[in-house]
């Protein structure tokens, strides 16, 4: 496949995209249950149904649950952030990022929301795209409780 | 079903869990083969159907490997793979072949050799420098995912596991959870087959390496070698057995197995609740008890944060009760429902294959009255649960012969 100018990025996971405007998840969503699914489909694991349509996750939602990972295998920069965000309903897989990795900063409940960056750049100058979650609730900073939601 | 279709265990025998390093895995399952004919009272001419379990080398038939060196009589070998669960499928398979009719008598083995394996389930191959980014993989990933979108680490999954039912419930502190550990490496000490028998301080827990928060490494179940087998049979054969053989005998009152079904974000963090509640539910079900009948419960604490999670699923307490469960001192083996008086997984020591018929062992030792220093007493009705992630659970009810 010849490699074109505009090809010069490429998402991690196929069900990330960055080329059109603000980055976003889509997940298969199963067209007789309405069960969604980020992998390649065979078939629904709710209904057994086989068509499915491309839909658009939320890019803010909830951290349901994180752990903070300080032993990994070998080349996985530690500490890090992994987690589950409830996206308006989708569970996503990720990581919590721009924050620190600790549980005085990290919290179950908190809002979170999409956000991408590089993980390097192959041979032919394509550089690869990764997303993580990062804290949208700027208040949990401030001195004063009075701003909580 | 008549008596005489009762399923019992007439034989049973783990390995001391821990370093083997002078014995490869057919030594190990041989030692428990072997001890669990011994114990029942029979020999290999007497097994009709064999049902063996070794997940970290699941291609090599270890159910030959092992009938070439205790008795090669031509019967049928189920070679059984079911992550964690893996033992319990194995005893599960023995049990429902004698259920069938088909044989009498079955035996089901599990080893494993774990000892420095280190951490499972993460990793991936990493990008060399100057290779292009090509999609693969069912997620069109151009590179490993673990570590960049979540991680695969066992530590890791079983974590989220534990502070999500806290973030349902509440009440889940990392000192909680590190109390749970404190609890299990508090029994072991009286187990002389554990891997580790050393009593640990909640400081000292809390204070070790952290794996992946909230668990530290004594929180973690720690890796080792080990083999568990055991001889099942029906109570029609039972019956023609001598008075001793039926004395010590232990009924399996349920023997399930599930799966996980599927709910929404079970393919995004594994969902060990659901199945287990299942299969809890049927067991009970079977057995005609209730879980405030159960003298004592081993349970798959695989991580101190799962340990309390399956309080709730196996129903030892209401639902979202766990934390109240672990406060009021019930799991403790002074306590109203002792849970892992084997010391667990994070002592005992988890050699995959043998742990689903290892707890099965722990329960019939009390259940027959010969657990020692540790023997809960008068107990009459155990139940041993396993879970394995992808996911399977396991889940036997056992309980003393009347005889």
């Amino acid at each position: 496949m010849s490699q074109t100018a505009t090809s010069a990025r490429v998402p991690l996971v196929e069900y990330l995209v960055i080329d059109d405007g603000d980055p976003y998840l889509v997940a298969n969503e199963c067209t007789s249950c309405g069960a969604r699914f980020f992998d390649r489909r065979n078939a629904c694991a709710s209904c057994s149904g086989t068509e499915f349509t491309r839909v658009r996750v939320a890019s803010e939602g909830e951290l349901r649950t994180f752990t903070i990972v300080s032993f990994a295998a070998p080349g996985i920069p530690v500490p890090f952030v992994a987690g589950v965000v409830d996206c308006d309903g989708t569970s996503v897989r990720g990581n919590v990022v721009n924050t620190d990795p600790d549980p005085d900063h990290v919290r179950v409940g908190m809002p979170v929301r999409l956000t991408t960056f590089p993980i390097g750049t192959d041979r032919d100058g394509t550089e690869a795209i990764a997303f993580g979650f990062e804290p949208a609730d700027h208040h949990t900073s401030t001195s004063t409780d009075a701003g909580s939601e | 079903m008549s008596t005489s279709d009762d399923i019992w265990i007439l034989g049973i025998r783990m390995t001391k869990f821990g370093k083997h390093p002078d014995r490869d895995v057919v030594d190990l399952a041989s030692e428990a083969v072997l001890g669990a004919l011994a114990d029942g009272g029979v020999t290999m001419k007497d097994i009709g159907v064999i049902a063996a379990g070794n997940l970290m080398n699941a291609t090599a038939g270890i159910g030959q490997q092992l009938q070439k060196q205790v008795g090669q009589t031509g019967v049928p070998v189920y070679n059984v793979a079911n992550a964690c669960a893996t033992g319990a499928t194995a005893l599960r398979t023995a049990i429902m072949a004698v259920k069938s009719g088909e044989v009498d008598m079955g035996l089901a083995v599990g080893v494993e050799k774990l000892s420095g394996a280190g951490l499972l389930g993460g990793g991936g191959v990493a990008k060399a420098d100057g290779d292009t980014w090509e999609p693969s993989g069912r997620f069109g990933a151009v590179a490993s995912t673990d570590g960049r979108i979540g991680t695969n680490t066992m530590p890791g999954v079983f974590a989220q596991i534990g502070m999500e039912y806290g973030h349902r419930y509440g009440g889940t502190t990392f000192e909680l959870f590190a109390r749970i550990s404190e609890k299990n490496h508090a029994h072991s000490t009286l187990n002389p087959l554990a891997a580790y028998q050393k009593q640990f301080t909640l400081e000292e827990i809390m204070g070790d390496m952290m794996i992946s928060y909230p668990n530290t490494r004594p929180m973690c179940s720690a890796n080792c070698d080990g083999a568990a087998a055991a001889v099942v049979t029906n109570g029609a054969t039972l019956a023609r057995l001598s008075g001793e053989q039926q004395r010590r005998a232990i009924k399996v009152s349920a023997s399930v197995l599930t799966t996980d079904p599927y709910e929404e974000a079970c393919q995004v963090l594994p969902n060990v609740n659901t199945l287990t509640r299942n299969a809890a539910r049927i067991a009970y079900e079977q057995a005609g008890i209730g879980p405030t009948d159960l003298d004592l419960v081993e349970l798959h604490d695989c991580f101190a944060t799962a340990e309390l999670v399956h309080y709730d699923n196996l129903m030892l307490c209401d639902e979202g009760g766990a934390v109240d469960f672990f406060e009021s001192g019930a799991p403790w083996r002074d306590g109203t429902t002792p849970v892992n008086v084997s010391g667990g997984l994070q002592s005992k020591g988890h050699p995959i294959s043998a742990t689903g018929i290892a707890n099965v062992w722990e329960v019939c030792h009390h259940l027959r009255g010969e657990a020692g220093d540790r023997q809960i007493e008068g107990a009459k009705v155990g139940l041993a649960h396993v879970i394995g992630l992808g996911s399977a659970c396991g889940v036997h009810v056992l309980e003393r012969s009347a005889a």
